[in-house]
Formats: C-alpha cells, sequence, structure tokens
C-alpha cells in the first residue's frame, strides 16, 4: 500500500486548492499537487508524476512511469490501486 | 516467479547475478554462512517473490523480510478501536481498504460492516474529506495508517480541513516511521543482519539521511532501492560491494525519485500537523520508542483519539495479546520462516488469517502462500 503509480497530469482544476485532474493508466482522477507545488502549476500540466493515495508525490519522466508501471502490473498493484479509485469513488457515493 | 529472460533487460539481470555470485564467493558466503539482507519495505518483499529474486540470486545471500508493512504491524487493539469509533451512532469510518481483512479480537473491519457499521474503503483522504463535507450531520473519520510516504496525505487533509473549518472531520492517526524499528532490531543481539535494501517511496518523502545512524553507529550498509527487479538485483550488489570492501555508507540506486533531502513541502506538512509519540506498540515487535505519530494540540478538533477517547488518547492503550499459536512476531524479525510457523497453511491462510502478515500482498507469509504454494511446496 506504500507504493506510488504513474500518471500524467491533464488540467489544473483548482488552482487555490492545487487540485488537478490526472490520468492513471485511462482513469481520471483528481489529485492534489500540494507536494510538488514549488513551481506554477501550468507548468505541471503533461508531466508525470507518481501518484500515491491521491496526491503527486514526485514529479518523474516518461520513461520512469512507463517501466514503473510494467513493474507494477506486474505485481498487480497496478490493478489493485485502480480498483481502490473506483471503490473511493463509490464511497463519495453511499453505495459501497 | 519469472525467469530472468523476461527481464526488461535480460542481459543486464544476468550480469547483475553474475556480479552478486562474484561477491558472494569473494566473502565467502555460502548457503550455511549466508549473508542476511533485510529488505525493510513490504513492496520490496512482494517483488522479491514474484520476481523469484530470492531463488535467482547466489544461495548465499539470504533476504530477511523486514517490518516494512503497515497493516502486518497492525497490533489487533488498534483494530479493534477502530471498530468501537465505527459502530458509534452518526460515524462514517472511512479506510484505506488494505486495513478491511486485518483481524482484531473483535472480527475484522469487513465483519463490522457486515454487521452495519457504515465503514467505507477508499482510495485516499481527500475521499474522506469530500465525504464530510457532503455529510454534515455525520462525523467523518479517516484511519490514518502508514509509513511516511502515506503520512503527508494526512497531514494535507487536516491542514485543508482546518482551512475550511470542516469540523465534522477527523484522523485517528496510527501512522509509524521507518528508521526507529530498524534501530531495535539492530539493538536486539539475536537478530543477524549484515546489510538493508532501504524502501523507495518513503525515502522520496524523507530522503537519505534518517538512515545515516545505520551506516554510523552500526556499522551496516544500506542501499535505497527502486521497485523494478533490475533495481533491486543492483541494490543487492551494491550492498555486497559494501560488505566485500567493509564499507558501511548510505547509498542511493533509485536517486531518479529519491533526493537526498526528501520531499520539502511533505515533510513541513508532516512537521505542522503531527509530533513524535514517546512510544507506539507494533505488532510483533511490541512498544517501541519514538515510532509512532500523533496530532499536535493546534490540531485537536481533528483528532479521533481526542474527540472519541480511545487508543493512546483513552487511559491508557490497551495491549491484546497476539491469537493462540500466531507466530508473526517471530517472522516480522526474521527469526523463523513464514513456513516454520505451526499455523501457516492449517489455521492460517489468506482466506482465514489469523495474523496479519497472511493478509496483505506485503505480508511476508502472504508472499510465501502465493508465490511458493502450500507448505512444503514453499520450503
Amino acid at each position: 500500500m506504500c507504493l506510488g503509480i504513474p500518471g500524467q497530469i491533464t488540467a489544473i482544476t483548482d488552482e487555490t486548492r492545487l487540485m488537478a485532474m490526472a490520468d492513471v493508466s485511462g482513469v481520471r482522477r483528481e489529485v492534489s499537487l500540494a507536494p510538488v507545488a514549488d513551481r506554477p502549476l501550468a507548468e505541471l500540466v503533461g508531466q508525470w508524476a507518481l501518484i500515491h493515495v491521491g496526491f503527486a508525490m514526485a514529479i518523474i519522466d516518461e520513461d520512469e512511469a512507463a517501466r514503473t508501471l510494467e513493474a507494477l502490473r506486474d505485481l498487480g498493484e497496478a490493478q489493485e490501486t485502480l480498483e481502490a479509485m473506483a471503490e473511493g469513488q463509490k464511497a463519495l457515493e453511499g453505495t459501497q | 516467479m519469472k525467469h530472468v529472460t523476461e527481464f526488461r533487460d535480460p542481459a543486464l539481470a544476468k550480469g547483475l547475478l553474475a556480479d552478486i555470485a562474484r561477491r558472494c564467493e569473494q566473502i565467502g558466503a555460502t548457503r550455511e554462512k549466508p549473508v542476511h539482507i533485510m529488505e525493510i519495505c513490504g513492496g520490496h518483499t512482494h517483488a522479491i517473490f514474484r520476481f523469484g529474486l530470492d531463488k535467482l540470486v547466489h544461495e548465499g545471500i539470504e533476504f530477511i523480510h523486514g517490518p516494512g508493512c503497515p497493516v502486518c504491524v497492525l497490533p489487533m487493539s488498534r483494530v479493534d478501536e477502530c471498530i468501537e469509533i465505527a459502530e458509534r451512532p452518526g460515524v462514517i469510518f472511512t479506510t484505506f481498504g488494505d486495513a478491511m481483512r486485518v483481524p482484531g479480537t473483535r472480527g475484522s473491519l469487513m465483519q463490522a460492516k457486515a454487521r452495519g457499521a457504515d465503514i467505507r474503503m477508499v482510495y485516499s483522504p481527500l475521499d474522506a474529506l469530500e465525504i464530510a463535507r457532503r455529510n454534515p450531520d455525520c462525523e467523518v473519520v479517516f484511519f490514518g495508517l502508514g509509513f511516511e510516504t502515506t503520512t503527508p496525505s494526512t497531514a494535507f487533509a487536516i491542514q485543508a480541513a482546518a482551512c475550511e473549518g470542516l469540523i465534522n472531520f477527523s484522523v485517528f492517526c496510527n501512522h509509524i516511521t521507518v528508521p526507529e524499528p530498524i534501530r531495535a532490531l539492530l539493538g536486539d543481539p539475536h537478530m543477524k543482519l549484515d546489510g538493508f535494501i532501504g524502501p523507495g517511496h518513503v525515502s522520496m518523502v524523507i530522503g537519505t539521511h534518517p538512515y545515516d545512524f545505520i551506516a554510523d553507529e552500526f556499522g551496516k550498509p544500506i542501499v535505497v532501492a527502486g521497485f523494478e527487479p533490475i533495481d533491486l538485483l543492483q541494490s543487492v550488489a551494491m550492498v555486497l560491494r559494501q560488505v566485500a570492501e567493509g564499507r558501511a555508507e548510505v547509498e542511493n540506486q533509485y536517486a531518479r525519485v529519491v533526493p537526498e533531502h526528501g520531499n520539502p513541502a511533505s515533510l513541513a506538512a508532516i512537521a505542522d500537523v503531527y509530533e513524535r509519540r514517546p512510544s507506539f506498540e507494533w505488532r510483533g515487535l511490541g512498544e517501541i520508542d519514538s515510532s509512532g505519530l500523533r496530532i499536535r494540540p493546534a490540531y485537536a478538533a481533528f483528532d479521533a483519539e481526542a474527540k472519541f477517547c480511545v487508543g493512546y488518547g483513552a487511559e491508557g492503550p490497551r495491549h491484546v495479546p497476539e491469537p493462540e499459536g500466531c507466530a508473526c512476531g517471530t517472522v516480522m524479525t526474521g527469526r523463523i520462516k513464514p513456513t516454520a510457523c505451526p499455523q501457516y497453511g492449517l489455521g492460517c491462510t489468506p482466506e482465514t488469517p489469523l495474523g496479519a502478515l497472511m493478509v496483505s500482498s506485503e505480508g511476508a507469509c502472504a508472499a510465501y502462500w502465493q508465490y511458493g504454494g502450500a507448505r512444503g511446496a514453499a520450503a
């Protein structure tokens, strides 16, 4: 549960609260940029980040993202994270 | 288990395995007298089994599986307290899914949910915050669990709740830290440890300096590693090189993700919201000095321990003994292999776990079971 998963930041959704939309293996999920907000947020759009429990913890390059995703898929961790994201959505709606 | 030909770069993997074998012979490491390398992180334990690295490397290497799976070191009493909070009227209890099946004395959170408690699995503490916004008449509690990788997420969530005045949100803080149990293990005269593979994503937050004591005070090498099989092989080779050359240093194999000084914004949020507890209980390891965090008084309004008078916020923490026959503690300190536990595969399986090491894919027992098969086949 301590592993981050690579995702690509696609848009800033809330500048004040440092929130952004990220694409994680085809799943769209709102994430916090708080750990990496030491630069103008607009610069982060299009970049890859290691995302852990909804927070972009580190900016990584595309090659690193691809290799990490491959390792996480091998471990079954990528699928587990995507399922956890889907569960999180259901929890919001109270439909779990 | 994968074969080396399936690795992304088989030639590199073969070269590293040859380097590891050469170093083992150089320092005289054999099956009978192996070099003991502890991988601290549960993610690394999982990767070692998944890729069969324990079988691919020279027989002079013995991996000792460390205490780095937060679900596995959670005492039963904390699970009981989660259920106690969750069963109060008007409470929505939110948690990472990993914690749902950990057994307490009154069963698991999964079983409490089946009995009717409003327990919700979330992906992020941000989900718990959103549930609190949408349910102003309910108390929304988030089970703050995990090492330094995860701690910033709840710190940021508490800061956000304070900023918004979201007073129906609180965190049941059970965050723990990596360096302190390693210090405790190194101080244990029964432990045989020659070097460490350091956790990659924890170090992305805290940097590499919190491990300096391992080299400086205890004279042991540690190499912070990534999660690809090649990363792990390279890190084992780096540990061996230090052993062979008589060096003890903190090295960073994962510098492409881990900065020497960690992530400043995350460290600042942790320091703002949390302070160290004098000691904290670990399943199988007992109380360890300064190994847990609690919420600072300035954020007491968001502290479930204070709000509900549970855990270390109650009269005193309740210690609950491990279930009869459960050897999680001895497995976790590397004294026995999972298959040597009398309950392994009998009273304890992934479907009906007796101890926490069988619950999570990062637990040594579950990893043995998943990749080694049942008793006997795994030996």
